[in-house]
């Protein structure tokens, strides 16, 4: 039971210590592969260190919700993190809801988001959360049917359960269903998370961005929120990418040996999927807002492939 | 409790809307003792309702004739069952607080205040009676009844074109439906040999080919008054002309009796069909769903946005439905309990959030004097309360958690899931097809909602009413307060709802739901899925308050200042700069063209010495109902064609009359022989 509790309490603070962390290494895998040097893979914590040391300025039109917003967005990220098992399976607070619950409480936190992108009256706030709305609503689909192709696998749709099962299939990359929803699931995350080729999460160009023109009134530390929560965000999609659909390594139990494995697997799954990401930001260019629909349109039958396969071949 | 004390609360409760009724015609000079009684006694009637349902749904009930009331229609049989008990519960809860609303908005009514407040009654007590009629005519009576009343309430501020309009168009598809409820009454009671409905039960012996074809008229006859597509038309246009307490009954309540309709076709007269009944509903269901929350995202008028995502409202609950129908027919019985709790579940909780936001928009008209959000703005800060429960009701509608529309769209996301157990594949591609369109409206619904609160509340005023805008009446907010209330409660809390709803379906389907539940947890299909909503309530406020205090520990600096938005160097912000909720709706537009089939056109008028200076710009962007011009246009024109080439009949001349005559004669001698 004690062990259960540590385990839980390391595992949430891996993902809200660790996630700017992450950020820094795919930015700085990124320069390198562009030819730059880059910052320091700490730079995103010195980031949030100056931004919360600097006064908020607060657009004068705005009502509470913007006041507000900063808050629901690192609260329903820490939420968040004590649902995905990250570390093992035998610990966190799984109870709490399963993988739909975790997806909406990931739209609650866009939903906030956009409105306060409203709140202070400017073009730039609107059309950020007019675009994000957009692409969040057309990502849904894909999300549900990924996770109607993984549960259909799985049997279940709590996220502890779905990877404790996972780790004991040998064949499972063997399974073209389950390979297809990943590739969905990856595109997904890539939408979601606003990254290349769907949002562009460095420009400061203001007609080609979506999540930052969204958040462009804020400042001091409800910025350094919004920017930490993003990238929990980033963190807890890319461990969802890597431990749902490469499962192994994942503790089951709360053996230290265990444990240790868990650690070990997840800093190589992530170390990938981030050289992956930094890879593609590289090599592909953004996408026109209005082409972006056929891409997440493509990955939703990608994922309803994965579907169909899965009751093609039982 | 027993059968006398039930049928005692009902006659309680009938007498109190008949006092309201009358009080109302009585006092028909008196405005402002009119509205109290009228609607005072409505909602002391109503309460009793809720004590009645509630009483049901705990396993009481009655059985009632009357035949010396409405001898020619074969006599009044009332009973109350598990299934009735529920929609009398949902009446309850979705028309107390909204009578109470009425009592300060219909403040400014004066001439109308006797017919409202008599009609008013007159609907409450008829939606209740529905609910309680065993006997065909007894239910076709009050069902009539019911929309009629409806119909004088919705025309209510008849001096408008467009409220004339929206009641004509009502009255046509309410009686096209009623015409599709006979027909399917009248075959039920010459197949089965019985007036009574509960002795319908299974329709055995009736040939199956029969069987579907009453299912189909039924179904369509009681979807024409649930709003689905493609029988909607009338709500867009009916709900947003009627004051704003009746849109939020009309929305919230009334259309749910089709879905009742629905469910004792399906479950009760005629089940156990076949599986494409079923699949045929949900399908029903998710073009609703999708189309319905599509129009509502481009729509300005904020009443009709609002019933256009009583269409999607609908066609979720209709998901459930459907997919309930699929499972029994597969003898899934678990799996079908579990559907129809989560369509039951939704069907409660869009009365409660619905109605909230039907409210919302009714003191936002009052005080802003417009339904176009376009002249909105800024009202957040000049009608704070009644901001905040629209922020709950918006909530809610979009299936965030912790409020009441997630649990019910998480249920019927499980149900939806799991009919992997089906072993059909054409079958199990179809669900997954729904699954993506529930996906898909959830995320539009989020969307919509964004913009509908945004664009109304947030930011700067967009005309001058707005900015002058005014907090509502304390009824109105009492009334509000309720249903916000309720939003978090049956949110945080779903076992309130989901222990008599299970007991209820158990006893209405005789097999249990495939779910598990205690106050902290919901657990569908054993390991399948569980959310523990009050947990997920609790530690995201703490984390929220822990966020807020603990950034002291990192040394945050919590100094503010207030200044301009940033406008890229513009000298001052103002409300001209503001995104539109026709801009907000762009995208949308782009990427469903197919669906929406945008118009647009951009005049440019220039100086005319030189094209650089432009003098006026004038922009429409108009979308056209797809489902309006390729089904009820061309319906309109044959009939048109048709009166046109029977007008010839009518020659004015006495001769021809007098043929007419003597023909008709010749004919009924002819058959009478």
């Amino acid at each position: 039971m004690l062990a259960q509790i540590v385990i839980t309490i390391v595992q949430w603070l891996v993902v809200v210590m660790g996630a700017p962390l992450l950020v820094g290494v795919i930015r700085k895998t990124k320069a390198r592969l562009q030819g730059r040097q880059g910052a320091g893979v700490l730079q995103p914590y010195w980031d949030l260190r100056k931004l919360l040391i600097k006064e908020v300025v607060i657009a004068e039109n705005t009502s509470w919700v913007f006041r507000l917003t900063p808050y629901v967005a690192i609260g329903t990220m820490l939420l968040s993190a004590f649902i995905v098992p990250v570390l093992t399976t035998a610990a966190g607070l799984p109870f709490m809801g399963n993988i739909i619950l975790l997806m909406y409480v990931f739209l609650l936190s866009t939903f906030f988001l956009a409105l306060a992108g409203l709140d202070a009256g400017s073009s730039f706030g609107g059309m950020g959360s007019s675009r994000e709305m957009a692409i969040a609503a057309l990502a849904e689909p894909t999300v549900m049917i990924a996770i109607f192709a993984i549960a259909l696998r799985a049997g279940t749709t709590g996220l502890n359960e779905m990877i404790s099962r996972a780790v004991s299939d040998p064949l499972l990359l063997l399974n073209p269903g389950h390979l297809l929803a990943f590739c969905s699931f990856f595109i997904v995350a890539l939408a979601e998370t606003g990254r290349l080729p769907v949002d562009n999460p460095s420009t400061d160009l203001e007609l080609t961005m979506i999540h930052e023109a969204m958040i462009l009134e804020y400042s001091g530390r409800y910025l350094a929120l919004i920017k930490w929560a993003a990238s929990i965000k980033l963190f807890l999609f890319l461990t969802l990418l890597g431990n749902i659909f490469f499962p192994w390594g994942v503790a089951v139990t709360l053996e230290p040996g265990a444990v240790a494995t868990g650690v070990i697997a997840l800093v190589i799954k992530l170390g990938v999927l981030a050289l992956g990401l930094a890879l593609l930001e590289t090599a592909v260019a953004k996408l026109r807002l209005f082409r972006v629909p056929e891409l997440l349109s493509g990955s939703f039958m990608l994922a309803l492939l994965a579907v169909i396969s899965f009751f093609f071949l039982r | 409790m027993s059968s006398a004390a039930l049928v005692g609360l009902l006659s309680a409760s009938l007498i109190l809307l008949a006092g309201g009724a009358g009080s109302a015609l009585a006092f028909a000079r008196q405005f402002d003792l009119c509205r109290r009684m009228a609607h005072g006694l409505a909602v002391c009637g109503t309460v009793l309702v809720l004590i009645l349902g509630f009483a049901g749904l705990i396993g009481n009930s009655f059985e009632l004739s009357l035949p010396q009331i409405l001898p020619l229609a074969g006599g009044l049989a009332l009973g109350l069952d598990r299934l009735s008990a529920f929609f009398l519960f949902l009446i309850g809860v979705g028309v107390i607080p909204s009578t109470l609303f009425a009592i300060g908005y219909t403040r400014h009514y004066k001439q109308e205040q006797a017919s409202m407040g008599c009609a008013l009654n007159i609907f409450v007590a008829s939606m209740v009676l529905v609910v309680l009629s065993r006997h065909v005519l007894t239910f076709l009576v009050f069902w009539e009844t019911m929309s009629l009343a409806s119909y004088f309430l919705v025309m209510t501020e008849k001096e408008s074109d467009e409220t004339r309009s929206a009641g004509w168009l009502y009255m046509v598809m309410t009686h096209a439906g009623l015409a599709c409820l006979l027909i399917g009454f009248l075959a039920m009671l010459q197949a089965t040999g019985s007036s009574m409905m509960h002795e319908w039960a299974g329709a055995e012996g009736v040939d199956p080919g029969v069987r579907s074809v009453i299912f189909l008229v039924m179904a369509a006859g009681f979807l024409s008054k649930a709003g689905a597509i493609p029988f909607h038309i009338w709500l867009p246009r009916a709900h947003p002309a009627a004051p704003s307490h009746v849109s939020a009954m009309m929305s919230g309540v009334m259309i749910k009796l089709g879905v009742y309709g629905l469910i004792r076709i399906g479950f009760e007269w005629l089940s156990p069909g076949p599986a494409w009944w079923g699949i045929l509903i949900l399908i029903v269901g998710a073009v609703s769903a999708v189309l319905g929350v599509l129009y509502a995202l481009i729509d300005a008028d904020l009443k009709r946005l609002l019933a256009y995502s009583s269409v999607e409202s609908i066609g979720v609950i209709l998901l459930g439905v459907g997919a309930g129908l699929v499972f029994r027919s597969y003898d899934l019985g678990s799996l079908a309990a579990l559907a129809l709790m989560a369509a039951l579940y939704h069907s409660l909780n869009h009365a409660v959030f619905k109605s909230l936001l039907f409210l919302g928009a009714g003191s936002v008209l009052h005080a802003t004097g417009t339904r176009n959000i376009e002249e909105m703005g800024g009202l957040l800060k000049r009608m704070p309360q009644t901001g905040a429960f629209f922020l709950i009701g918006s909530l809610a509608i979009s299936a965030m958690p912790p409020f009441n529309g997630f649990i019910s769209e998480w249920l019927t996301f499980q149900s939806l899931l799991l009919s992997f157990r089906i072993p059909e594949q054409i079958f199990n591609l179809v669900f997954a097809l729904s699954i993506a369109a529930l996906a898909l409206t959830a995320g539009l619904a989020a969307a919509c909602f964004v913009r509908a609160f945004g664009i109304t509340f947030l930011a700067l005023p967009r005309a001058q009413r707005a900015g002058r805008a005014h907090e509502a009446d304390p009824a109105m907010r009492i009334a509000m307060g309720l249903f916000a209330l309720a939003c978090l409660a049956f949110g945080v809390a779903p076992v309130l709802v989901l222990r008599v709803l299970s007991g209820a379906v158990t006893g209405f389907l005789g097999s249990g739901p495939d779910l598990s539940f205690n106050w902290t947890s919901v657990s569908a299909a054993g390991e399948f899925a569980g959310i523990a909503p009050l947990w997920v309530a609790l530690i995201l406020a703490l984390l929220m308050l822990a966020a807020w205090r603990g950034l002291r520990l990192f040394g945050a600096n919590f100094n503010r200042r207030y200044y301009e938005t940033w406008g890229c160097g513009r000298a001052r912000q103002s409300a001209d700069f503001e995104y539109t909720a026709a801009a907000f709706a762009h995208p949308f537009k782009r990427v469903f063209a197919v669906l929406y089939r945008p118009v647009q056109e951009t005049e440019i008028e220039a100086h005319p010495e030189s094209r650089y200076f432009v003098k006026t710009i004038t922009y429409r962007n108009e979308s056209r109902s797809i489902i309006e011009d390729s089904i009820y246009v061309p319906i309109g024109r044959t009939v048109r064609r048709l009166a046109a080439r029977a007008r010839r009949v009518q020659s004015g001349n006495v001769h021809g009359y007098l043929l007419y005559i003597l023909a008709a004669l010749l004919t009924l001698l002819l058959f009478a022989k």
